[in-house]
C-alpha cells in the first residue's frame, strides 16, 4: 500500500471513471474533507449517505483495488515538520530504460512524486521529473547526486529546480456534475 | 464529476515555527506521524487496529490525531483519491516570465479556477502549475487563455506515466 506503481497500459482513466456509481460518488464527495475520527469512522460515514457501515468499508477496500483510492493516510504539512527544501528534478533520461529507472526511484526514499512527463524541443529535454523533499538545499542536492549516480549513463543530464514561492495552492474538489451529464456517460 | 479548486490557504515555510514544532513532538506523536502516512489498513476497527500495533488505546490515538491535525503539523488525514481514474485530468504546466513581469502573469495564472497550484522555481521557466480539469479539452482552452491574456507561451507537460505518488517524511 505504500507505494503505487501504475504502468501506462492500466491508465484507462476514463473507463475508471465510468465504473464509479452515484453511491460511490458520494462516499467520495462524503469524504474528501477526512475519514471522521471516530471509533467507528466507516458507520460514520455511512449515516451521512444512507448507507451502513460495512457497505462504506466494501467500497473503499474496491477502490483501493481498482486504483481510485491511493491509500486511507494522513498527509504531513511538509514546512510545519521542517522539510523546508522541495526540489523539482527533472531528469533527461535514455527512452528505452526510463521505466525501468522510474520504478527503482519509487522505492528510494525522499522521493514523492515521479513521473514520465513529454519532451519540449531543445529548451527542454527533461522527460522524468522527481520531486525531492530535505530539510535544507544541501539535503536534496545529495539525493539528486545519490540518484545521478544510480542512473548512470542513463542519464544525460538533470537540474533541480527549487521552488522560491507558492503563488498559489489550492485542494482539488470533486463534486458531481448535473444529473444529466453522469447519466450519458 | 466536477473538479473544483478550494483555498486552503497558503502555508509557505517562512516562519522559523516549524524548528519548535519538530522538537516538541513526543516519541508518540511521532510514531503515529510516521505510521499514518504509511496508510492505515481498511479492516472493520481501523483506529483499534493502527493503536494496537502502536501500543497505545484508539482514543489516545484519535486524541492525538485530532491534536496533530489541529496544530497543523498534519495537513488532512483520509483517503486520498487519484483524479484520473475518477475522470479528471491533472496536468503540469510551465511558463517563462521575466521577472519584472511576474506578478502580472501569476495573476493571471492563478485566476483560473482549473488552477489548483502554482509555484515559482529558480529557472528561466519561472512559473509551473498544474490545471486540474474534467472535461476533455477543457486544458487546452486554458492553456490558451493564459497565454492570450499573458502574452507568454505556456508549455504543457502532461504526465505520461506513473511510477510512484507518496509523500513520506519521517520526523
Amino acid at each position: 500500500m505504500s507505494i503505487s506503481i501504475y504502468r501506462s497500459e492500466d491508465r484507462t482513466a476514463a473507463s475508471a471513471g465510468r465504473r464509479l456509481d452515484d453511491a460511490d460518488l458520494a462516499l467520495i464527495e462524503a469524504t474528501q474533507d477526512g475519514l471522521p475520527l471516530v471509533a467507528d469512522p466507516w458507520t460514520a460515514v455511512g449515516e451521512r449517505i444512507g448507507m451502513c457501515g460495512e457497505e462504506v468499508l466494501a467500497r473503499f477496500q474496491r477502490l483501493l483495488l481498482t486504483g481510485v483510492l491511493r491509500r486511507m493516510a494522513a498527509v504531513p504539512n511538509h514546512y510545519r515538520l521542517g522539510y523546508l527544501a522541495n526540489g523539482m528534478t527533472v531528469w533527461d533520461i535514455d527512452d528505452a530504460r526510463i521505466a525501468d529507472i522510474g520504478r527503482r526511484l519509487a522505492q528510494w526514499p525522499g522521493v514523492s512524486h515521479c513521473y514520465r512527463r513529454p519532451r519540449r524541443g531543445p529548451d527542454w529535454p527533461y522527460n522524468l521529473f522527481v520531486m525531492l523533499h530535505g530539510h535544507q538545499r544541501e539535503e536534496v542536492e545529495r539525493q539528486a547526486e545519490q540518484l545521478r549516480e544510480l542512473m548512470g549513463d542513463a542519464c544525460r543530464d538533470h537540474q533541480i529546480l527549487f521552488s522560491t514561492r507558492i503563488l498559489k495552492k489550492t485542494g482539488l474538489r470533486l463534486t458531481r456534475r448535473q444529473r444529466e451529464a453522469s447519466c450519458s456517460e | 464529476m466536477k473538479m473544483t479548486a478550494s483555498n486552503h490557504g497558503s502555508t509557505d515555510g517562512t516562519t522559523s515555527a516549524h524548528v519548535d514544532v519538530v522538537a516538541k513532538l513526543t516519541q508518540q506523536e511521532r510514531d503515529i506521524i510516521n505510521r499514518l502516512q504509511r496508510g492505515v489498513p481498511l479492516t472493520p476497527d481501523p483506529y483499534g487496529d493502527l493503536a494496537q500495533e502502536l501500543g497505545i488505546t484508539s482514543r489516545q490515538l484519535l486524541d492525538s490525531l485530532r491534536d496533530l491535525l489541529e496544530r497543523g503539523v498534519l495537513s488532512r488525514f483520509g483517503p486520498m483519491f487519484q483524479a484520473e481514474r475518477m475522470g479528471g485530468a491533472l496536468s503540469l504546466a510551465a511558463m517563462a516570465v521575466p521577472e519584472h513581469d511576474v506578478e502580472r502573469v501569476a495573476a493571471i495564472v492563478n485566476a483560473c479556477s482549473e488552477v489548483a497550484h502554482n509555484y515559482q522555481r529558480e529557472h528561466r521557466f519561472n512559473l509551473w502549475f498544474v490545471i486540474a480539469s474534467d472535461e476533455p479539452g477543457r486544458t487546452a482552452e486554458v492553456i490558451t487563455e493564459i497565454e492570450g491574456a499573458s502574452g507568454y507561451e505556456v508549455i504543457h507537460l502532461p504526465k505520461e506515466e506513473e511510477f510512484h505518488v507518496h509523500l513520506h517524511l519521517p520526523v
